[in-house]
């Protein structure tokens, strides 16, 4: 039995109520139950999280780093997409 | 040390401490040799939980490390099952779901009660109901896994019931619905056993072909080795520190 022939999990935390899900780490598990229990014992020892997703590595679809221009660089200037041209009002102080 | 009530509470603070303190250094022999990373760490955890309660009830009984590194074999309280070795995964696996099963049920009964360990018990309760979880999970996927994992848990189940016995005894200084305890001790080990396809074993828990007596100080012949090793580095170096 060893770690190679269970399959990979992706672990996302939510540190609090209000707050999405963040990716953690990975890890290996037998089945999505003791998925959850690892995640547990490797990611929530410190009181990081109320909540755990576990999700199939195979089932993540990523973008390639191949692909990095297409996807992102069109993006980079647009800087009218950008909320920067609003005056922020005096008094405002957590935007 | 004053008075009866004192010294009763004394005296179940040491049996319970020692079965946390001794359960908690055969998982951690885990350390370094676990089947995956993973369950390592998840046993790492639970050593260290056993720990943490071991700690508070020697130190209600006097100082922690004199009571864990300087005392002999014969002055441990803990019961026998606990001191059992690791053996294979599914030997730790079956202690752990018999012990815990009893933990919890036991700290259940102490933590509605209003006695000395009211306190600890509703805190490590909480704990302890991982472990319970963490063992049955296990024992589900080995029980009802592929043949071999199924042969060796049948075999670690049988090879540990006579221990189980003891947990029942009663225990000086502790106020407890003894049958209740062992009922629906029972009930739960039975339940999950069932769910993983095992058989209960049929041996005897109690009488002449039983294990038991560690509350007494009496201990099976690993015990001495694991003492040995657990307490070498303190009596070689006393007071050393890192």
């Amino acid at each position: 039995m060893t770690s190679d022939s269970w399959p990979l999990w992706e672990v996302f935390v939510r540190s609090r109520r209000g707050l999405s899900h963040t990716h953690a780490g990975s890890l290996h598990a037998p089945d999505a139950e003791m998925a959850l229990r690892n995640a547990r014992d490797l990611y929530t020892r410190r009181s990081e999280g109320v909540s755990i997703w576990v999700v199939p590595s195979t089932a993540i679809t990523a973008s390639s780093p191949d692909e990095k221009d297409p996807f992102f660089e069109p993006a980079a200037d647009k800087p009218y997409r950008h909320p920067t041209f609003y005056e922020i009002p005096e008094g405002v102080k957590h935007l | 040390m004053t008075g009866t009530t004192d010294t009763r509470a004394a005296a179940a603070a040491l049996a319970l401490g020692d079965d946390a303190l001794v359960l908690s250094h055969r998982l951690g022999e885990w350390a370094g040799s676990a089947p995956v990373l993973e369950e390592e760490v998840a046993l790492a955890n639970i050593a260290l939980d056993l720990l943490g309660q071991a700690r508070v009830l020697l130190s209600l009984v006097g100082d922690e490390d004199e009571l864990a590194y300087l005392r002999e074999e014969r002055a441990f309280r803990n019961s026998q099952l606990v001191e059992q070795p690791n053996g294979d995964f599914a030997h730790t696996i079956a202690r752990q779901l018999y012990f815990s099963t009893y933990q919890r049920l036991l700290y259940g009964q102490l933590a509605s009660g209003d006695g000395p360990f009211a306190g600890l018990a509703a805190k490590a309760v909480k704990e302890v109901a991982y472990h319970q979880d963490h063992a049955e999970h296990w024992t589900l996927r080995l029980g009802d896994g592929t043949a071999e994992s199924h042969q060796r848990m049948q075999r670690a189940c049988d090879a540990l019931w006579r221990y189980t016995g003891e947990l029942f005894q009663p225990v000086d200084g502790l106020d407890l619905d003894l049958p209740g305890l062992e009922t629906a001790w029972l009930d739960s080990v039975t339940a999950v056993l069932g769910r993983a396809t095992l058989t209960v074993p049929s041996g005897p828990r109690t009488g002449a072909w039983s294990a038991g007596a560690g509350r007494q100080g009496l201990h099976t012949e690993s015990f001495g080795r694991m003492l040995a090793e657990m307490q070498h580095l303190h009596r070689s170096h006393p007071g050393a520190t890192w």
